[in-house]
């Protein structure tokens, strides 16, 4: 089902691609960063001889949770509750934001440390615990450059990639007021390191997401490599934690596999720097009082079609956006939404009312690049092409309805297409000039704008057939 | 129950619709073919372990039983390393002489802060991918000792190196632990310019004492 | 063998020429070559594009043309892929089980050109000369739907005269992509940039491929730039081949 509405505006993707088309730092700095980790992932996952059994197991499990999420809620929601975990339930992202909002209020709380999370993104937390008199500090160090520069993510895994170091120490020195800052790569991570570690050694309450919810023991685990999110989850007197209810796996042991295909698949690397895995509290150690709050906001939609169901397998690691050419050329804002790329197409119209919704499904060649590097299998250009098909049924514009049903009737028999083709050939004189056309009108304008079309030849295949053969 | 909660339990079994008794059948057939055991001997795992401690620009120490001590000893001397804190459980018979050691009893995070760093064991460790693991026991400490402090020593005995992550998730399935951290090298980032940079948040030196 | 070609409708209306070459091959390996000419399209590009009810349709005619076809060589791969990947899908849809045989039992016997030439019938030197340099584009669906990728490369080595470059990132899409090429115009055009790049610094004066939809992409960009470098099909390079006193006098 795609949702179209008025919840965010955004310009359709072809408009929104456009406008970065024109913009050459953006698309250098793109085209490094996804060639970088392109080239890393392949270095990695050609190191396994059995990526695609951990692919076919990933993939089997995730589907499995899908059908029985129902119970493998309830059974992460006891286990973390008898560890002494509280767990919320929202159904949307007011509802999570409110949740929030009243756990730290009530502690009359003013601050919160947070770790990156594209969950909170997607429920516009920020914005409703600002509203709310509550002051959030990201600590990743790309989001803490989208949050000091108030500007958006543009890839799921390198958020600020669109960002080179001379703009980030700008940022970084205006912001931190800096007197003095070196302009290398260590030297803004370290001014990022000692203004953060203040946050950490301070702020009384933690946020977080979670990549993996364990049902069998009530576990929720984060996977990072900064050490930003081992800070929120232990420091801080109390922890809360947004989940999005698909994250579930069954089975502390499944970790097993996601372990291996996630930080090949993010980062490129073996094995990404901290793991963090905890149950509800423990005395002694870490946050005394911890929330999770499991959030729907339409994923349970996504759940019940069945044919881009596995839409919610995804485990966010980016490397579909890395792979896809069209990603290459645009960078993520153009998709206009938290999630871009290939699974932002098929996730953000499923997911997020948005008026340039329709334009998304159709923002890619269908090379099919995604799905061969999605560790987790999702077949993104048939769910791509099942979306398609939903824009269609509810209504796609007349004119490319009537020109698709035109070519069905001349392709529902040969006689029909002998006569368009020789339609075509007729309709076509005014444009051509020596073989070629080289402007057509309305959409095939977009064609010749760029490229030289050939001319019809006089004569089909099936017509010089009939003529040589004397068959047909 | 929670409004909330029933509503998005209905969603869920409405988007499902009706269902026979099959799950734990279901998880169970889960075709599992990826690499669940060594091919490596002991020797070579723990080679390889080690050479992916050391391209983390990890410190690597490798002793016998008899000679810890005074390998602690000397890795701290190496690095410089005088005030360490070191976790409750942790066995006194491996503490040198010459240095100040301060048990964690619930200390500060300032505390922590202050100190030249922290001396752990682990739990198991993985040889292909670098990585040591911690179910945070009373030899390992709380998580806030091997964050806060700049400098963290590990102490790995042979026996706890296998060479798969499954292998390690199984030992540590096997303790039903409530807390686990994996550690596999220092922090790092590649957030600007796609430039790796080590060291960011956590102990941005690490080194590992191999015990055999 | 009896082999029938499903020319494709856009091969058929733009490129007859690549026909004629499969038809040259063919009945040079001494195959027999039938056209069956009810044949329209396999419809693709209505399903690509969320017209599912209009594509069904255009596959049962598909399926009542070719049913019982000895073997059906397409020169084009994303139609072969179109055919492999969705039909058995799509005549589930339909629902009727007699539909999913015929399915089932044609799909054995759909090949592209050049998988014909080297699995099928096991041919690598089809006696062709070509004395170009020539690089190779593998088309996406080649290359992820079909795993066609060696088997032309293997045809052009073994043409006479013909030197072959390989192409730089050759596993990355040209643009195309169907309706994409007109509703995403500006990013389809800036894939081809990149593509044209890739041609351009083997410097060969043609690059070849298993469809025209992508050549026709390319060859349009590099028309555009007056670049000089050629598109061709594969089969019309196959198809090329010396008389007997060209070959006297080499």
């Amino acid at each position: 089902m795609i949702r179209v509405g008025e919840a965010a505006q955004a310009p359709d993707f072809p408009v929104a691609a456009r406008h970065a088309l024109g913009n050459a730092q953006l698309r250098r700095n793109v085209r490094h960063a996804t060639e970088v980790i392109r080239n890393k992932r392949a270095s990695v996952v050609g190191e396994m001889p059995d990526w695609q059994e951990l692919r076919d197991a990933a993939h089997e499990i995730k589907d499995h949770v899908l059908r029985h999420l129902d119970v493998y809620l309830e059974q992460f929601e006891d286990n973390c509750a008898r560890a002494g975990g509280h767990v919320h339930w929202a159904r949307d992202a007011d509802e999570a934001n409110r949740i929030v909002i009243d756990i730290i209020q009530g502690h009359r709380e003013r601050e919160v440390i947070k770790v990156k999370t594209m969950t909170s993104d997607e429920t516009r937390l920020n914005a409703a615990l600002e509203s709310a008199g509550i002051v959030p500090y990201e600590t990743d160090l790309a989001d803490l450059i989208i949050q000091l520069g108030h500007d958006r993510p543009s890839h799921i895994v390198v958020p600020a990639l669109h960002k080179n170091r001379a703009e980030i120490r700008e940022l970084f020195q205006r912001t931190m007021k800096l007197e003095t800052l070196g302009p290398e790569p260590q030297d803004l991570t370290a001014a990022a390191r000692a203004f953060l570690r203040e946050k950490f050694l301070r702020v009384r309450v933690g946020f977080s997401g979670a990549n993996f919810a364990i049902a069998d023991s009530g576990s929720v685990c984060v996977v990072e490599s900064e050490g930003n999110g081992r800070m929120c989850v232990t420091l801080p007197k109390m922890l809360i934690t947004l989940v999005g209810v698909e994250k579930i796996i069954p089975s502390f042991g499944d970790l097993e596999v996601f372990l291996q295909l996630l930080p090949r698949s993010a980062t490129g690397e073996r094995m990404n720097p901290y793991n963090s895995i905890w149950t509800g509290v423990r005395g002694g150690d870490g946050p005394q009082e911890f929330h999770v709050v499991l959030l729907d906001n339409g994923r349970t939609t996504v759940l019940a079609d069945e044919a881009s169901r596995e839409t919610l397998d995804c485990i966010r690691c980016g490397a579909c956006l890395n792979a896809c050419p069209v990603y290459r050329q645009t960078g993520g804002h153009a998709y206009g939404s938290v999630y871009s790329g290939p699974i932002g197409a098929i996730l953000t119209p499923q997911l997020q009312s948005m008026q340039h919704s329709t334009s998304l499904p159709y923002a890619s060649s269908l090379c099919g690049a995604c799905y061969e590097a999605c560790p987790v299998k999702i077949n993104i250009p048939e769910i791509l092409i099942h979306l398609r098909r939903r824009i269609v049924e509810a209504g796609a514009p007349l004119g490319e309805r009537l020109a698709m049903k035109a070519a069905a009737f001349a392709f529902g028999d040969a006689s029909r297409l002998s006569i368009a083709q020789k339609i075509a050939r007729a309709a076509q004189l005014p444009f051509a000039r020596d073989g070629r056309l080289a402007k057509l009108p309305g959409p095939l304008g977009a064609w010749t704008a760029a490229r030289d079309l050939p001319a019809v030849p006089p004569e089909s295949f099936r017509e010089w057939w009939k003529r040589e053969r004397g068959k047909g | 129950m929670s409004a909330a909660k029933a509503e998005i339990l209905d969603r869920i079994r409405a988007a499902l619709g009706p269902r026979d008794d099959t799950r734990v059948q279901e998880y169970e057939a889960i075709p599992r073919r990826y690499r669940q055991t060594s091919v490596l001997d002991a020797d070579a795992r723990i080679d390889l372990f080690l050479s992916r401690i050391q391209h983390y620009d990890g410190g690597v120490f490798r002793c016998d039983r008899a000679s810890l001590r005074e390998t602690v000893a000397r890795a701290l001397s190496d690095r410089s390393k005088r005030r360490l804190v070191i976790p409750p459980g942790f066995p006194r018979e491996w503490l040198p002489d010459g240095f100040e050691f301060t048990r964690d009893d619930n200390l500060s995070h300032e505390d922590l802060d202050r100190s030249d760093g922290v001396l752990t064991t682990c739990t198991v460790a993985i040889a292909l991918t670098g990585t040591m693991a911690l179910h945070h026991s009373p030899s390992e400490g709380r998580r806030a000792l091997t964050l806060v402090p700049d400098y963290h020593l590990c102490v790995v005995e042979a026996d706890q190196i296998v060479e798969t992550v499954p292998e390690a998730m199984r030992r540590l399935v096997a303790l039903n632990p409530s807390l686990v951290t994996t550690i596999s090298g220092p922090s790092a980032t590649a957030d600007i310019e796609m430039t790796r940079i080590k060291g960011v948040h956590g102990p941005r030196t690490l080194d590992v004492i191999l015990v055999e | 063998m009896r082999i029938s070609l499903f020319i494709t409708c856009y091969n058929d209306t733009l490129f007859p020429e690549t026909g004629k070459a499969v038809v040259r091959v063919l009945e040079r390996l001494g195959h027999e070559v039938e056209f069956r000419s009810a044949q329209t399209c396999c419809g693709q590009m209505h399903y690509n594009t969320g017209y599912a009810s209009e594509a069904l349709s255009i596959m049962r005619h598909f399926l009542r043309v070719f049913d019982d076809a000895e073997l059906i060589c397409i020169p084009s791969s994303s139609c072969v892929a179109m055919i492999r990947e969705h039909y058995p899908k799509m005549a589930d849809e339909i629902g009727d089980p007699a539909i999913r045989r015929h399915v089932d039992a044609l799909l054995p016997r759909v090949f592209e050109f050049s998988e014909l030439l080297v699995d099928k019938l096991g041919v690598t030197n089809v006696g062709a000369y070509y004395p170009h340099t020539v690089t190779l584009h593998t088309p996406c669906h080649a290359l992820r739907a079909l795993h066609v990728r060696d088997q032309p490369i293997r045809l052009l080595r073994a043409v006479g005269g013909l030197q072959f470059v390989p192409l730089p990132r050759e596993d990355e899409c040209c643009g195309f992509g169907g309706t994409f090429a007109v509703k995403n115009a500006d990013v389809s055009v800036a894939m081809l940039a990149d593509k044209i790049g890739c041609i351009r610094e083997t410097k060969a004066e043609v690059c070849a491929a298993t469809d025209n939809s992508c050549l026709v992409h390319m060859g349009g960009g590099l028309g555009r730039q007056q670049a000089g470098i050629r598109c061709v099909h594969l089969a019309e390079i196959l198809a090329s081949a010396e008389t007997p006193a060209e070959q006297a006098k080499r």
